[in-house]
């Protein structure tokens, strides 16, 4: 899941108004977007690189590491089942509102295949100064700096929130991770640590969570097991209970997915658990 | 989106599952349902049961076995069980209960696939049962083999006939993937004392994302209790949740929004409103104002934006939009980072007059502030 400068990126949806936009950005910052993916545009270029008309033809042609999903709700099945047979090692899905039974097929296609979903509902993943996969601001170096901090994050806003904070306080990134705001995620905020346990480039991890779900209880699990120091937010103390905050996956049901329960879980696996995002930077010194 | 339990049991019935023979009944009367519903059951003891979907109804009244139906349809009718006004009610046969179990098929965040949970002991107390749920996993996409699930239930105790119960299983899973559901449930499933499996209760929750292609189903969902407000920002396509504090909240993304929240609240103070206008609502700025300012409470404002997808000039040209147009007799402070941040700072100065913040924490700190030397503001008023 994280990204190589030499991980070929096709990107399905390549030639719509967002697609374009964000692919031309990705582009920009040395993402080695190679293909575009459009049904109506196949046979054309866009951005410089060719559009065909499925995954397999673009594995055939150009090659496929990274697929990247700028499509609606009803084509993100498909294209991901696709990708994912085309050989795609990661696909990227950043769409909302995919149902989440179609998401579950998408997770039981990957864990078949042995390929890593990251998202859905996800704002993507960036490696820091070499390229990203998503709508995340990665170029803008008030936000992201280089450095050898690994951020995870549900939530694309906060994530990037969380970045400039360590920006703010001169502590750069290596990579950002969004898991993604669905209740059935590809990747866990668990697999993300383990991820970034294993990442040379990273000595430390930023942990950002949000209420519902049990992501960050299982993210204790293996924080309790890693040697990398490990500060946390998780955003919603002050939610309602039963009401979904946005996410669809931000729901507290009964006593599950309560702010306390993850607050607790994730210190008492020893990792930092701030207040507000600004305490971030000084808490990874304390971590 | 919810749905009563008559709605449920049509969906397991259509599944083949075992429901009572069961009349739903409006609450406004005299109707032609009520007529025949007292015509069918007439002297046989039934179950009437209020129509809202809401847990735990029988412990709060909403559940009432008699042989006197119309006694109690009268006074279950229009009553409020929780945030829910009762406005159907269903009359069933009763059944003769040899075992009460538990089953349900959930969308499970932990492995990403539907699971399937399971008690022996099922009934109103099953939440406070010590006994803990047996739970498979299924496979998203293939038939279940169902005599592994009667293996799994006997291991967990289902009593006989154990083979029934476990189709029952299958056809649950079956039901619950045709309707999209993150939630079917059965409370108790019942083994009669002739060895029938019938459904007593049955819950159903559907996927939001999913109200497309369900939209024979979406028509039966029950409407979630919403002030005039959140009604008002639905129309707009807008997720707002009106909150009791008195600093309105105007942010993009879902978790930027509940950080904003959490702040306020760090800092002393209490938010209004959940409003995000993040993802593709981020064009929507203007009627987002206007829901957050219609709520009387508010006396500042604070508008924090984190733009990666959503930009933030684009959404800051609309909240000026819309300051102009309604010009709110309150504060607003501005914290603005991420793409778009530039534009987005340069168009308050100009249109606004207003300096935006350069830290988030210090926006909030001076919204927080604000609020509280209004509210102090009113005290004194009311005093002179």
């Amino acid at each position: 899941m994280i990204l190589q400068p030499d991980h070929k990126v096709v990107v399905a949806g390549l030639t719509g108004s967002q697609g374009s936009f964000w692919s031309e950005k990705m582009m920009a910052y040395g993402t080695n977007v190679v293909a575009g993916i459009s049904a109506s545009k196949a046979g054309t270029e866009h951005l410089g690189v060719p559009v065909v008309g499925s995954f397999t033809q673009a594995a055939e042609r150009t090659g496929l590491d990274v697929a990247v999903m700028f499509v609606p709700p009803a084509a993100a099945l498909p294209l991901t089942l696709d990708a994912i047979a085309a050989g795609a090692h990661t696909v990227v899905v950043l769409t909302e509102f995919i149902p989440v039974h179609d998401t579950m097929r998408i997770v039981a296609a990957a864990r078949d295949s042995g390929a890593t979903v990251v998202g859905p509902n996800t704002a993507g993943i960036v490696t820091v100064s070499q390229g990203f996969a998503g709508f995340m601001p990665a170029f803008n170096d008030r936000i992201f700096i280089p450095g050898r901090v690994g951020v995870i994050s549900r939530s694309g806003s906060l994530g990037t929130l969380a970045c400039m904070e360590l920006t703010r306080a001169g502590r750069g990134q290596s990579v950002f991770i969004g898991i993604g705001g669905d209740p059935v995620s590809g990747t866990s905020t668990a697999d993300a640590l383990t991820a970034l346990e294993s990442h040379p480039q990273t000595d430390a991890v930023v942990l950002i969570g949000e209420i519902g779900g049990s992501k960050e209880e299982e993210a204790a699990e293996v924080v309790a097991s890693m040697s990398k120091p490990v500060a946390a937010f998780i955003a919603g103390r002050a939610a309602p209970v039963g009401k979904k905050m946005g996410h669809a996956g931000a729901l507290i049901v009964g006593d599950r997915g309560t702010y306390q329960s993850k607050r607790s879980a994730l210190t008492a696996a020893g990792a930092v658990v701030v207040d507000v995002p600004s305490q971030l930077p000084e808490a990874l010194d304390d971590a | 989106m919810d749905f009563t339990e008559q709605v449920a049991k049509q969906l397991l019935s259509r599944h083949g599952i075992n429901t009572p023979t069961g009349i739903a009944v409006s609450a406004d009367w005299p109707n032609l349902d009520l007529t025949r519903a007292m015509a069918v059951f007439a002297g046989k003891p039934v179950a009437v049961k209020a129509q809202v979907p809401a847990g735990g109804r029988g412990k709060a009244g909403g559940v009432v076995l008699t042989a006197d139906p119309m006694s109690a349809i009268a006074r279950m009718a229009g009553t409020k069980l929780g945030d829910h006004t009762v406005k159907q009610i269903l009359v069933e046969e009763q059944v003769n209960i040899a075992h009460e179990l538990y089953m349900a098929v959930a969308v499970d965040g932990s492995t990403g696939g539907p699971l399937l949970m399971f008690s022996p002991e099922g009934g109103v107390d099953i939440e406070s049962s010590d006994t803990p749920l047996a739970t498979v996993a299924m496979a998203v996409d293939a038939e279940p083999d169902q005599s592994q699930l009667a293996t799994a239930l006997a291991q967990a105790g289902c009593p006989e006939p154990v083979d029934e119960v476990a189709a029952t299983a299958a056809r649950l899973f079956a039901a619950f993937t045709a309707a999209d559901a993150e939630l079917l449930e059965i409370n108790p499933l019942a083994v009669t004392t002739d060895g029938a499996v019938v459904a007593l209760d049955g819950k159903l929750t559907v996927d939001d994302s999913a109200a497309g292609r369900q939209e024979q189903l979406a028509t039966h969902a029950s409407v979630p209790p919403v002030t005039g407000l959140e009604a008002k920002a639905a129309e707009h396509g807008l997720r707002f949740i009106e909150l009791d504090g008195s600093v309105g909240v105007l942010a993009n993304g879902a978790g930027l929004t509940m950080t904003t929240m959490d702040a306020i609240t760090h800092y002393g103070g209490r938010p209004a409103n959940f409003l995000e206008i993040g993802g593709d609502a981020y064009t929507l700025a203007v009627p987002a104002l206007e829901v957050v300012l219609a709520n009387p409470k508010v006396r500042s404002l604070i508008v924090n934006f984190c733009g990666a997808f959503a930009r933030c000039d684009v959404m800051t040209g609309g909240v000026i939009e819309a300051w102009k147009t309604l010009q709110p007799d309150i504060p607003v402070f501005f914290s603005i980072h991420g793409t778009g941040m530039d534009e987005a700072r340069d168009m308050v100065r100009r249109e606004l007059g207003a300096e935006p913040f350069e830290y988030m924490d210090d926006a909030i700190k001076a919204a927080v502030r604000a609020a509280a030397d209004s509210d102090d503001d009113s005290v004194t008023g009311t005093d002179s």
